[in-house]
């Protein structure tokens, strides 16, 4: 297998991660409507909370990313 | 991505060269002064002039401009009350600073021709470490020797101490390179993602009349993407800041 082939391989196994932050941000969000739904006046204290959890889930989404971006353009 | 090219005769998307350091002019040169110390001198001077421009008026009906100070102050405010707690006021200063420097890095760097200084991690990297600099320091001014029961919690059997205790330390330790990596690597992707879109278009564009009308996808993306990055942008500043109000709500109370 040459270089350029395995660089491209390499760069798509690293962004496998996303599978797992595509199901956290999930749980968030769905916590997040459950929450809002059951108690709407509780929406501006928990809206904050969720969007914290969504930036830190989010983070692993980009750390993975940029992995995939170093083995590609680099 | 000069190996990549020589590989390969097919067009190359070249996504890392915008994040490169250009000295500016002579003098730039002289003292390496760079567009990024350039955009970081006028980020400041925005956030300076909007505070002095927007409280001169002192009105009680607020203008816009004084509309606008007020609501950056009070939102920093509440921010740092809230996780903090009563003692956040005499933190609310730094932890204005860090948001609003981070907030016109990010943004800053969204207009065309500009430089995003949040995307090199020597200067997040710098933030995050006076950030775990000033709380390990708040921390043992308050609570002296007892800051180091922090890495045990009270409650917890004696017996886990030499696993929980390293764990701790590893978790304390690993806040700023946590703190610095997610800055760093937001801001990084998206305008990578930017410049891979960015080059779509003239790859399409360069394939005849059908490839630019094919065009228009990629460049729809990168008005959406144009969106989600100002989005990210001030998402990131409010995590970076909040984070740092955890961080340091943990330095004054100790659990």
């Amino acid at each position: 297998m040459d270089v350029a082939a395995a660089t491209k391989l390499g760069a798509g196994i690293a962004v496998i991660a996303l599978a797992g932050v595509g199901i956290g941000i999930g749980n968030i969000f769905s916590a997040l409507v459950t929450s809002i739904a059951r108690n709407p006046s509780a929406r501006d204290q928990v809206f904050g909370l969720g969007i914290l959890g969504f930036a830190l889930t989010e983070a692993v989404a980009l750390f993975a990313l940029l992995i995939a971006f170093l083995i590609l353009f680099t | 991505m000069a190996a990549a090219a020589a590989d390969h005769a097919a067009p190359t998307i070249d996504a890392l060269s915008q994040f490169k350091l250009e000295p500016l002019g002579f003098i730039g040169g002289a003292v390496n002064f760079t567009q990024a110390n350039l955009l970081m001198v006028i980020g400041s001077a925005l956030v300076l002039a909007l505070l002095y421009y927007g409280s001169k008026p002192r009105a009680v009906v607020p203008g816009r401009l004084q509309a606008a100070a007020e609501l950056a102050y009070d939102f920093t405010y509440n921010m740092a009350v809230e996780q903090i707690g009563p003692e956040g006021k005499r933190y609310f200063p730094f932890v204005f600073t860090l948001f609003f420097f981070v907030l016109m890095g990010n943004m800053l760097g969204l207009v065309p021709f500009s430089f995003t200084y949040t995307s090199h991690i020597a200067v997040t990297a710098a933030l995050a470490i006076l950030v775990i600099v000033i709380v390990t320091a708040v921390s043992l001014i308050e609570h002296g020797w007892n800051f180091f029961t922090y890495f045990f919690p009270s409650g917890a059997p004696v017996w886990l101490a030499p696993l929980i205790v390293p764990i701790e330390i590893i978790s304390y330790l690993s806040r700023p390179v946590s703190l610095s990596i997610r800055l760093f690597a937001n801001m990084v992707a998206g305008h990578v993602m930017f410049a891979v879109f960015a080059a779509f278009i003239v790859m399409m564009g360069s394939a005849g009349t059908f490839g630019i009308a094919a065009a228009i996808g990629p460049l729809a993306v990168n008005v959406v993407l144009m969106g989600f990055e100002l989005l990210v942008a001030a998402l990131q500043a409010y995590v970076f800041a909040i984070l740092t109000c955890i961080y340091l709500h943990d330095a004054v109370h100790l659990h």
